[in-house]
């Protein structure tokens, strides 16, 4: 059996999030685990399985390279800059 | 700093541990042996109740509490996938439980002979779980904390439940009432005993503090129970099996008798009453079911060689 990654959207209009994996024999099965393992209170309105295998993740190690560069960039930011008193709708 | 003290300053500091951040081999090991033995628990823990499903007083009840074992189902089903993430395989921690090398809670070893004991399971055994596991949402390792974040979410229905059936129990007949109070009469020390032994018998209880695994001790979370469960009891007019039960006005806390640590171990070792059937039993379901997951696989390999055909 496959390890696959569970995915829900609680509602349209909001993202699918990850909410856990599970084992199945192929993506129809996985739909229908996912959907008696994560889903017995409402808590979708649309299911992504996905072979865990087919993720491409980041390597924690690799996490300053990455991620830093963006850390000392506080300029991207709206709050980096003063607003003079009296301006406003800025 | 070696890799080790960062990794204790960074769980110190409330940071939290994924799967693929380096970890000390200890760290991953309690964590596999607590996160398999709590989902193994959930797995063991259905049949108790599971027995009374087709003989449940009520459509209504029956329901209820098919709905609560299917919950079980799926939270041993989270839990198996928050320890493979530490790299032990499914196959490998089912077959630890069908081996009997692995544990599972010991609650599960005692019998349910009577309707009432599925009310006094859902109060009491399931009130307890709530109590060890709410301070579980906040443990160090992502992957548990999450899986305990939503058994949490779904376990409250499973206490109301139970002490709803106990509600109606002792608004019934004297009989009825006879019932609940057997059931709490034989439930209330072996709940008290699923905190675990006694904080100055539990030596491995300060490492996972310390790890942030565990957030309170065992004696302190049973206090807490005892002081929870005992108005609850007054409220449903059941007596509490202990003579030694008193309120102590100055801590503000009930105190209770000792616990009988000799039954307990002895259970632990595989003595208790039902041991032997519900591993039994397990082991029956899990050859009885083999034929469906050979099925599954077939027809997904035929599947898959129609498409490449």
């Amino acid at each position: 059996m496959q390890l696959w990654e569970v995915f829900l959207r609680p509602r349209n209009g909001m993202h699918h999030q990850h909410v856990g994996s599970l084992h199945a024999v192929d993506a129809e099965m996985a739909l229908e685990n996912a959907r008696d393992v994560f889903t017995r209170r409402g808590e979708a309105a649309s299911i992504w399985v996905v072979p865990s295998a087919a993720i491409v993740a980041s390597d924690p190690s690799d996490k300053e390279e990455l991620f830093e560069p963006a850390m000392d960039k506080i300029y991207r930011h709206p709050t980096f800059y003063e607003v003079p008193d009296g301006v406003a709708n800025l | 700093m070696d890799a080790e003290a960062r990794f204790d300053a960074r769980v110190a500091a409330e940071d939290k541990v994924e799967p693929t951040d380096w970890m000390p081999e200890s760290y991953r090991k309690t964590l596999v042996r607590q996160i398999s033995q709590h989902a193994h628990s959930e797995i063991i823990g259905m049949q108790p109740e599971g027995s009374w499903i087709t003989r449940a007083p009520s459509l209504r009840r029956k329901a209820i509490l098919l709905a609560k074992v299917q919950d079980e189902a799926g939270h041993g089903l989270y839990l198996y996938a928050a320890a493979e993430t530490l790299g032990t395989s499914r196959e490998q921690m089912v077959d630890q439980l069908l081996a009997g090398t692995a544990k599972y809670s010991s609650i599960f070893n005692y019998p349910t002979p009577s309707w009432a004991d599925m009310g006094a399971i859902g109060w009491l055994v399931d009130g307890a779980a709530i109590m060890n596991q709410v301070p579980l949402c906040r443990c160090s390792f992502g992957p548990y904390a999450r899986a305990m974040k939503r058994i949490c979410r779904e376990e409250s229905f499973h206490q109301r439940q139970g002490f709803d059936i106990l509600v109606t129990l002792c608004n019934g007949t004297a009989e009825q009432k006879a019932m609940a109070q057997d059931a709490l009469d034989r439930w209330w020390w072996p709940s008290l005993m699923m905190f675990g032994p006694n904080d100055d018998a539990s030596p491995n209880s300060a490492q996972s503090m310390r790890w942030r695994i565990k957030r309170f001790s065992n004696d302190d979370l049973r206090q807490r129970f005892v002081d929870v469960t005992v108005p609850q009891a007054q409220f449903l007019g059941l007596r509490i099996p202990d003579d030694d039960l008193g309120y102590d006005e100055a801590t503000g806390h009930w105190r209770f008798g000792e616990i009988d640590w000799d039954e307990f171990m002895n259970v632990v070792k595989g003595n208790g009453p039902c041991n032997a059937q519900r591993m039994a039993h397990r082991r029956r379901a899990f050859d009885d079911g083999a034929w469906v997951l050979d099925a599954a696989e077939a027809h997904a390999a035929k599947r898959a060689a129609r498409v490449a055909a």
